[in-house]
């Protein structure tokens, strides 16, 4: 992937929330700045809200239940919000969910905005939420998300496992956005993260235009599925 | 209430023992009697006590299900809460089905199938053409159903509430490395699910049309669902 110019980068600093529609043609790559963050990522087709990020159709359409280069984010409706185009990590967790304001109190104790100002305990589900409401959307438009930088196995009774040190300081993951996508993130941490300290990291985003997805773009050509999913968001725009 | 079926179907991977538990609930005392047809949908409430039972009347055949909190549909079952709540993928006896409010709906108080999917998903017009051809886009979907039935429903209800669903009797196992796959049935004629409802629920059933793959044995067929009054 040849690099062009960024059009800007900025940190989330730890426990915070950002929003961004990326334009199609566009990237979001997201930087691990100290190792070990998570960043929870919420999508959305920015002409019609209703079509959202779906996990399902994200796993069943690829087999897969984590997500590195070469897989993409679909719709509900057939299409392709973003494709993985670079990842330095490998897994990204798409299916242990957010933590909310019980569980981040359970796990760190209380804590408020008066002792500790801005940093003060957040957690993803009220993230999720206030990001939500800055585009007019709300509790019927929290869907399944998906955690940058984190790992969940799974073992064969199901049993699910969170696991540590999956992603180090300056490892990577880049977002080329194929519709205009409105993108929410927080960097709260995983709901399984086994560290009994309210420790959430930050990140780097940088934007920048990338060429559009070529006939042997390595997204549309690992597997027939992409490809057709691929044609169908191409249409769209047609 | 319950009582165990001792060492059936132990064959299968992650279904144990523990998992297998039968109801005492009588069919002739259920207060609710209702044959779903294959393809066919169903919006109900269940009051917070009644019990609620899915029966998978002739074998492997995919139960796509949504609950709400009756009060406020905007509170609504979380497959990825339910899971991490449990730390375990797969529904069965002794799961609560949890919300995006973090609401215990329901808890599965027995399961003679022993293994349920919340990963899979629905199939819909346009997830068939991405996953099989895109001259499937004519074939009748378990979202087509879900859509019509909240929009018959009503009361505000809309495309923005068909969240992410259980798939009763069907089995989606993850692999170590992080393959999702889609195996034959655990399930058989009769096999079924109870839940206990714990507050005020609206129950959405898409009774899966699905003919592009094995999730129905490649032929969908009718599943019954029975609702027994608070016992005590």
């Amino acid at each position: 992937m040849s690099a062009t110019p960024i059009f800007w980068e900025e940190t989330i600093q730890p426990g915070a929330t950002w929003s961004h529609v990326l334009k199609r043609g566009t990237s979001l790559r997201v930087v691990d700045l100290e190792g070990g963050a998570n960043v929870g990522g919420i999508f959305y087709n920015f002409e019609c809200l209703v079509e959202r990020y779906n996990m399902p159709d994200t796993l069943k359409a690829q087999h897969i239940a984590r997500l590195s280069t070469g897989f993409v984010l679909y719709s509900d409706m057939g299409r392709i919000l973003c494709s993985v185009i670079a990842d330095t990590v490998g897994w990204h967790d798409p299916i242990g969910g957010t933590s909310n304001a019980s569980l981040i109190e359970k796990k760190y104790g209380p804590s408020t905005y008066q002792e500790s100002r801005n940093a003060c305990h957040k957690n993803g589900r009220d993230s999720f939420l206030v990001e939500l409401g800055k585009w007019g959307l709300g509790p019927r438009d929290l869907v399944a998300n998906v955690n940058f930088f984190s790992r969940v196995v799974v073992d064969e009774i199901g049993g699910m496992s969170f696991v540590p040190g999956n992603s180090k300081a300056g490892d990577y993951v880049e977002l080329r956005a194929e519709m205009n996508v409105l993108v929410i993130l927080n960097t709260c941490q995983h709901p399984l993260d086994p560290n009994s300290k309210y420790q959430p990291k930050p990140v780097q985003v940088a934007i920048r235009r990338v060429p559009m997805p070529a006939a042997d773009d390595p997204c549309r050509v690992s597997r027939p599925e992409n490809e057709r999913g691929f044609t169908l968001t191409e249409r769209y725009f047609l | 209430m319950s009582s165990i079926i001792a060492g059936n179907k132990t064959e299968n991977e992650g279904t144990t023992d523990k998992n297998l538990v039968a109801s005492q609930l009588r069919r002739a005392e259920a207060i609710h009697r209702h044959v779903i047809p294959a393809g066919g949908s169903w919006i109900h409430e269940i009051k917070q006590g009644q019990y609620f039972r899915i029966v998978d009347l002739h074998g492997n055949q995919a139960v796509d299900t949504l609950f709400y909190n009756a009060l406020d549909y905007s509170d609504r079952y979380s497959a990825q809460d339910t899971i991490q709540h449990q730390r375990n993928i797969y529904l069965t006896t002794g799961t609560k089905l949890i919300s995006t409010m973090g609401t215990v709906l329901l808890t599965i108080v027995a399961d003679t199938c022993g293994r349920h999917d919340t990963l899979g998903g629905a199939c819909a017009n346009e997830s068939n053409m991405v996953r099989y051809a895109l001259d499937k886009r004519h074939m009748h979907a378990c979202r087509n159903s879900f859509l019509k039935a909240v929009t018959e429903w009503g009361r505000g209800m809309s495309k923005r509430d068909i969240a992410s669903n259980i798939n009763f009797f069907m089995n989606v196992p993850v692999t170590p490395e992080g393959k999702l796959t889609f195996e034959d049935g655990i399930s058989d004629p009769g096999k079924y699910v109870e839940m206990r409802a714990e507050i005020d629920v609206l129950a959405l059933i898409s009774n899966c049309p699905q003919l592009n793959n094995p999730c129905n044995a490649y032929n969908p067929t009718p599943m019954e669902v029975l609702i027994w009054d608070s016992k005590r």
